[in-house]
């Protein structure tokens, strides 16, 4: 059974529409790519499942019930932006996060924070732009979550850390959770995906399991891209 | 040894290809345990579903056998291994004399090459 779905979904800013009355059907086990050229409709997507924009029409449906708080607290998101507060100490964020979360899996966080050689006692606004996108990440990862939505997860950190995150992804999802990554980096992602979906303004243009793809047309993900997406 | 993957070719199948490989070799000898699906996921950097189709696959093919509670070994079964061997050599022989074809040798000049190989390469007994 489905676990995000979006029947006719479409969302409009003013006249601009960024989901054109999109079907989509995610199941859950899955590590799926949701992918795209700038202003294709990832954010919104991501944004409208998380009930942080409600839909113009159509619906998204998250293990059958409409966003709200209900579906918060299964569903973990990272936005593509920072969003914790800077004046807190990392330790202090870790507490935070097990008052706010009934699934926040407090030793998993520390033990991966230890492996990243970030020290607790350090403000927030006071680690680097890269350490702060890890525990962001590190954050989001040790929740017991249904649903991962990851907005551009990798895009501010360096390759090394780029590979740590995508292993922390794949070894800290729960078999029956899913998780969906928008990202432009295709070539970094592309090993972990099971499927993805390429947005193109506004509309789906592809949902494909990866490995399909590649034998489909004998090319990667990221070649399949830029043939795709051509300027 | 580090995993890289080839553009255009399914993941699996080129995880497919070196476990089959390091299964014929005796990197992972006969009645070896195998590590754990997501184990050798994280190590390779792939997704767990994925790596799982590849041990499916090698289970089909009798290479690998589950014990209910103890995990995934290497078959015994020399006969199954043996075809193994010459299945991958088979695959490496027509490929080297496919591009001696076009590299314009004869079935002649490649049998004397691969001889003039061997013996310049020491014996069978080196082995």
């Amino acid at each position: 059974m489905a676990v995000l779905e979006c029947i006719h979904l479409t969302k409009k800013y003013g006249s601009l529409t960024a989901l054109d009355s999109i079907d989509l059907s995610l199941e859950p086990g899955r590590i799926v790519g949701l992918v795209g050229p700038n202003g294709s409709g990832k954010t919104t997507l991501i944004k409208l499942a998380q009930h942080l924009l409600t839909p113009t029409e159509g619906e998204i449906l998250i293990e059958g019930q409409e966003p709200g708080a209900r579906t918060k607290s299964i569903v973990s998101y990272l936005p593509d932006r920072e969003f914790l507060p800077a004046w807190m100490n990392v330790e202090s964020l870790l507490y935070f996060y097990e008052d706010f979360y009934e699934d926040f899996d407090i030793a998993r966080a520390e033990q991966m924070l230890e492996s990243l050689n970030i020290d607790p006692h350090m403000t927030f606004r006071k680690l680097s732009k890269g350490t702060r996108e890890k525990v962001q990440l590190v954050m989001t990862m040790s929740r017991n979550a249904g649903i991962y939505l990851l907005d551009e997860p990798i895009a501010g950190v360096d390759p090394a850390a780029r590979d740590y995150i995508l292993r922390t992804i794949i070894g800290n999802y729960s078999e029956n959770a899913l998780v969906l990554i928008s990202t432009h980096l295709i070539a970094d992602v592309e090993t972990v995906l099971d499927e993805v979906v390429f947005l193109k303004q506004g509309h789906i243009e592809l949902h494909e399991n990866t490995d399909a793809l590649r034998e489909r047309t004998g090319m990667s993900v990221d070649n399949y891209f830029r043939e795709v997406y051509r300027c | 040894m580090k995993w890289t993957f080839e553009n255009g070719i399914p993941i699996y199948m080129q995880i497919l290809r070196r476990l089959r490989t390091e299964i014929a070799s005796g990197a992972y000898p006969p009645g070896a345990k195998l590590p754990p699906v997501r184990e050798l996921a994280l190590e390779a950097g792939v997704n767990p579903n994925t790596m799982q189709r590849a041990f499916a696959e090698l289970e089909r093919d009798g290479l690998v056998y589950t014990q209910r509670t103890s995990g995934r070994f290497v078959t015994k079964d020399t006969e199954v291994l043996k075809n193994l061997r010459k299945t991958l050599s088979d695959d490496v022989i027509e490929e080297m004399c496919g591009r001696l074809i076009r590299l314009g040798m004869s079935r002649q000049e490649i049998r004397s090459a691969v001889e003039a190989w061997a013996s310049a390469n020491g014996t069978e007994a080196d082995e």
